[in-house]
């Protein structure tokens, strides 16, 4: 039942510009994409504005970056001309983050039940004993064996992966309608990792939401995702189906995918990636 | 003649009361010229089989032989010149505030080598980073440049053994190409035995003949590169890791 032309968020010709001592540098630059009730992967190295592009969206750039674009929007609200006030009912209630360390994203001197109810709190306003109720149903969901537990520990003592489903439930809560997830599963082991992306394939699944998932890896992006938009220095060279990744055309799609180590096409040597500076020209 | 040999090896941090056996029981051997891979997830020891390898962790049982010789727990400086390593963050493991010549001079004079400004400068051009890279400070190096400097750091003492602890987990995909090609250069052009710890199993494969997979402390299996690659391995844990280094698995519901 997944409607994958019912957009969520549109960005037009968004840049980021960061004005420094010696010139304007330009993080983003002019990158126009579309996010469905989908999961859309979006790569690319360090440097190369990932990590920009979803928090310029949720305007969290810092206070000096400038963000420009023709259009931002996020389903009836436009992103440009919203308020700061607007801002912190989006922030949170329709479109929730989830990054990538929970050791350091958590805040270490609360309980994970009082972190995790201060969202529905905060947003839906809803009484203490109510949030707790909520808080306890949602850690479930997110496979946590004694919920009642949990609730009362810090995130230092609990593992990674745990961190994570924490994190995950903390930004579900409020049902948003787009989550960005910022590597979420890179801090995490492989045998974690994938317990960690089926329950967040499964909530976007099941409430029928949007996902933005940046990661710099190539056959995690390829196997979860439905799309994939791939970033160099700032622009998207490219956007694919996750499945047809393996016929990309851009050189640096075809750069990335033969740099990577691959056990079912082992080679000798690997390819090095030449840039091209004509890259950078459109 | 095998170049390594690890026999009843076991690791464990802390005293008395709080003492944690990190390594149990591996034993196993690596010839001469051979990649010998260690993989498994945070916490199993790998590293610290390493540490043990390479004398920085003395509280070790068991027997390691190396090149032949019979390693007790204190080395002797030539020992200790044997087997250098490569750590994982090359933004962490280099000083910041010396120069990369002078970095690449300290482990010349605790060895007192001589023909000093020789050495840095070969080394430099070993793993082809331009000679006027040892003025520079490591903030002024991208972090695949470091991460030759970390290499050349090794080298600089001619080892027979190269310990590698994640080298290229930090790095993007296109730079950890690069280091991996030099790794595998800089093995067939100086006959170096590596022993490489990493979580990729696909980096893992691509670099070793053998690979070891960790779980608690102990090897659940040593499978070969082939083995990995048309997926006759045994243990269900390896089977996890091979499924893991594909991506993401969906659901059979």
């Amino acid at each position: 039942m997944r409607d994958h032309n019912d957009t969520i968020l549109a960005v037009e010709n968004m840049s980021v510009e960061f004005p420094t001592l010696s010139g304007v540098v330009t993080a983003v630059r002019d990158v126009s994409f579309s996010v469905g009730r989908e999961k859309v992967g979006i790569i690319g190295e360090s440097g190369s504005g990932k990590s920009t592009t979803g928090r310029a969206i949720m305007r969290l750039q810092p206070p000096k970056a400038v963000v420009k674009a023709d259009r931002m929007q996020f389903e009836n609200i436009d992103l440009m001309k919203a308020s700061e006030e607007q801002m912190l009912s989006v922030r949170g209630k329709q479109i929730a983050m989830i990054l990538q360390d929970p050791k350091y994203s958590l805040n270490p001197v609360m309980t994970v039940g009082e972190q995790i109810s201060e969202t529905v709190i905060l947003h839906e306003r809803v009484s203490r004993k109510q949030a707790r109720e909520r808080t306890l149903a949602m850690l479930e969901r997110v496979n946590i064996r004694d919920p009642r537990r949990v609730f009362d520990l810090y995130p230092h003592e609990v593992s990674g992966g745990m961190g994570q489903r924490i994190m995950i439930s903390m930004m579900l809560i409020a049902s948003p309608s787009l989550i960005i997830a910022d590597e979420p599963t890179s801090a995490l082991d492989v045998t974690v990792r994938q317990q960690v992306l089926s329950i967040l394939d499964d909530l976007v699944t099941e409430r029928n939401i949007g996902l933005i998932f940046i990661s710099h890896d190539l056959n995690l992006v390829r196997s979860f995702c439905d799309r994939v938009i791939i970033m160099y220095a700032g622009q998207i060279v490219e956007t694919v189906a996750a499945a047809d990744l393996d016929n990309a055309k851009h050189p640096y799609t075809r750069g990335l995918l033969n740099a990577l180590p691959s056990l079912d096409h082992p080679r000798d040597r690997l390819e090095v990636l030449r840039r091209d500076p004509a890259w950078l020209e459109n | 003649m095998s170049m390594i040999n690890v026999d009843h090896l076991a690791v464990s941090y802390g005293r008395g009361e709080t003492m944690t056996r990190v390594v149990k029981d591996v034993s196993f051997d690596v010839a001469e010229g051979e990649s010998f891979g260690l993989v498994g997830e945070s916490g199993c020891g790998k590293s610290t089989v390493l540490g043990a390898l390479g004398g920085r962790n003395r509280q070790w049982t068991g027997t390691i032989t190396i090149d032949g010789e019979t390693i007790n727990q204190k080395r002797s400086i030539s020992q200790l010149a044997k087997q250098q390593m490569v750590f994982q963050d090359p933004f962490g493991s280099i000083h910041p505030r010396h120069t990369i010549g002078r970095a690449l001079l300290e482990p010349l004079e605790i060895h007192g080598k001589n023909n000093r400004q020789e050495r840095v400068e070969k080394a430099l051009k070993d793993v082809g980073l331009p000679l006027n890279f040892r003025y520079r400070f490591p903030h002024q190096l991208s972090g695949g440049q470091r991460q030759r400097v970390a290499i050349a750091r090794a080298l600089i003492l001619e080892p027979r053994i190269l310990l590698l602890d994640e080298p290229t987990s930090a790095l993007d995909v296109s730079i950890q190409a690069e280091i991996l090609n030099l790794l595998k250069d800089l093995r067939e052009r100086e006959k170096l035995t590596y022993i490489l710890v990493s979580h990729d199993l696909a980096v893992v494969a691509h670099l070793c003949d053998r690979i070891a997979v960790m779980q608690n402390g102990t090897f659940v299996e040593v499978a070969s590169k082939k083995q990995l690659q048309n997926g006759s391995v045994t243990h269900p844990y390896t089977r996890t890791l091979i499924d893991g280094s594909r991506g993401y698995v969906v659901k059979q519901v």
